[in-house]
């Protein structure tokens, strides 16, 4: 019921409140063309979720949103990327800026070796925040869904708490700067489902102020946390050598799991191949 | 049970191809008598591997370690022909040298340490630079020495003075170097990347990753690698003997010929005098028991990330 009004709701807002589009992205490792031919319209304070076979360039699509991309040795990107209408990969965009203001969460929960603290403060210092540090860490955390856990042990390391928990610290953290996106990379790969479950419950709140979009390998969970789902699929290259990725469907969720356009989609989400 | 299992078993044996025996051990057997020797061939040379320190240990502590007193930590040397003294200034010059080349080695090998793990691309530099550490570190010790001699001493390149405690401790710095380096590098090539893409993921700028982030994780390692290095160096002679040279008196500035453990040492040893070689021993001593304290702190610091 909510997920189809979601649906209409997308669908109309699509044109109107746009905070990503990729135009005919391709990125390649070196000489191998990772994924090609992305066009991509990611809606502003929805979730998206990207799915697909392992290989099929998702998290390297995801990674290109936040340019994340440039720490890989070789990897480049054609095409463009934009975000409130601004092209990520022009000449003269500051890289760490633009992860300022989209932020990321990594499929292994990465803690700094810090105080379940000074994990959320850091990012904010660096970032030159100067209003109520302890306010901040507070309000990171309970969006976060893990303040009632971490209150009386802010001073504890972050390798001190369980792996789902380390993961909501790291949710936290990203949010403590405010980005405008968050970008989750199989965020709950690691966990277990009572974790798993938290994290989900947690995205349905932090939609409400950001954009998310997460690659996930788990079906069901695209359907119970996304409003717009992206099929990713490898294809053989043309000449023979080795698969690329490419964006086989994108649509709302609803549609992608129940009436999609594509054989290939289809068969996915009906478990006959992946 | 056993017995069952074992009559079992012999009775299997009698319709296939092998000869099966009882489960007990058995030590006559040919494989385990070859096992038994091979064990004990291999506990003897990992027993002679540590023999070596072990005899060093106890033959400088025969004698040298009588003469430990507070006069010999805090006197100078005697006069040739006279007794008593101490090797207190000699214990101040290696303190003195080692912290010159410790002040000039870890923070230019730590650097370039950050460079080769953290910004280089693995290009022709970085390897060139990988491969002239290694080269570097096997240079021979008194080389080094020559270099500093040709290169400061020689030249009088500080303040017309020759000598110095200066030209010592740079000399002990080219030692230390590839250590420091190396260590460096590869500890930071131990932190994880996702460490680094967490910070970067905050909107942290490269540099700050590097400091805040990277550099604190692998805070353990790289001291350790330090520690060691200075240890090494503290002990070192032949670099000393034509750099910083020697002293019988206390040491006069950074620009003077000053005294070493291990200079001191080399000189005492081969004296006519008695009082003279039995300094020698107590410096000896002395000079061994802070390179192993040196030792036990850096392990004590490389386990303070492991817990």
């Amino acid at each position: 019921m909510t997920r189809s009004s979601l649906h209409d709701a997308s669908v109309q807002e699509l044109s109107s409140a746009i905070c990503m589009s990729l135009e005919n992205v391709g990125i390649s490792y070196g000489s191998a063309e990772a994924v090609r031919g992305v066009y991509m319209q990611i809606p502003r304070g929805k979730v998206t979720a990207f799915i697909g076979p392992s290989g099929c360039g998702k998290s390297t699509v995801l990674r290109a949103l936040n340019r994340m991309n440039d720490l890989i040795e070789g990897c480049t990107l054609k095409g463009r990327v934009l975000f409130d209408g601004q092209d990520l990969y022009a000449r003269g965009v500051d890289p760490v800026e633009v992860r300022r203001r989209i932020g990321m969460v990594f499929q292994k929960p990465n803690p700094f070796p810090k105080s379940i603290y000074e994990n959320i403060a850091f990012g904010a210092r660096i970032n030159g925040f100067n209003g109520d540090m302890d306010e901040l860490v507070e309000r990171s955390l309970r969006k976060a869904a893990i303040w009632d856990e971490t209150k009386d042990k802010l001073k504890e390391s972050g390798y001190a708490l369980s792996g789902g928990q380390q993961q909501r610290l790291c949710i936290a953290r990203a949010i403590a700067i405010e980005p405008e996106v968050i970008l989750m990379d199989e965020p709950c790969s690691a966990l277990d489902p009572i974790s798993t479950l938290k994290i989900e419950e947690m995205m349905h709140e932090l939609k409400k102020s950001y954009t998310i979009v997460i690659v996930t390998h788990n079906m069901q969970q695209a359907v119970r946390v996304s409003d717009m789902t992206g099929f990713f699929n490898v294809s053989s290259r043309a000449d023979g050598e080795g698969k690329v990725g490419c964006l086989e469907e994108y649509a709302p969720t609803e549609q992608i799991f129940n009436a999609p356009q594509q054989q290939a989609t289809q068969d996915y989400v009906s478990g006959r191949f992946g | 049970m056993t017995s069952t299992f074992t009559d079992s078993s012999s009775a299997a044996a009698s319709h296939s191809g092998f000869e099966r025996s009882s489960l007990r051990f058995n030590p006559s057997l040919a494989r385990n008598r070859w096992s038994f020797l091979f064990t004990s061939v291999a506990a003897t040379f990992a027993a002679i591997c540590v023999l070596p320190l072990v005899l060093v240990l106890v033959y400088v502590l025969i004698k040298g370690g009588s003469l430990i007193s507070l006069r010999l930590l805090s006197e100078l040397p005697p006069a040739p022909g006279l007794d008593g003294g101490g090797i207190g200034n000699a214990i101040i010059g290696t303190f003195v040298v080692s912290s010159i080349a410790a002040l000039i080695a870890i923070p230019v090998g730590v650097g370039g340490g950050i460079y080769l793990a953290e910004y280089s691309a693995g290009g022709w530099f970085s390897q060139f630079v990988r491969f002239g550490t290694d080269v570097l570190s096997g240079v021979p010790s008194i080389i080094c020495g020559v270099f500093i001699y040709g290169l400061i001493v020689s030249t009088r390149f500080f303040f017309d003075q020759s000598y110095s405690a200066m030209a010592g401790g740079i000399a002990l710095s080219v030692l230390m170097l590839p250590t420091v380096i190396k260590t460096t590098d590869e500890a930071l090539k131990l932190v994880p990347n996702e460490l680094r893409w967490g910070a970067f993921g905050v909107g942290a700028s490269k540099f700050v990753t590097i400091v805040r982030i990277t550099l604190p994780s692998a805070f353990s390692p790289i001291a350790t690698g330090a520690v060691l290095a200075i240890a090494r160096a503290a002990g070192e002679t032949a670099p000393l003997i034509f750099t910083a040279l020697f002293s019988p008196f206390w040491p006069e500035g950074l620009f003077n010929p000053i005294a070493s453990m291990s200079v001191l040492i080399y000189n005492f040893a081969i004296m006519p005098y008695e009082a003279q070689i039995s300094l020698a021993w107590a410096a000896s001593f002395v000079l061994v028991v802070m390179i192993l304290a040196a030792n036990l702190f850096a392990r004590w610091l490389s386990r303070l990330t492991s817990t």
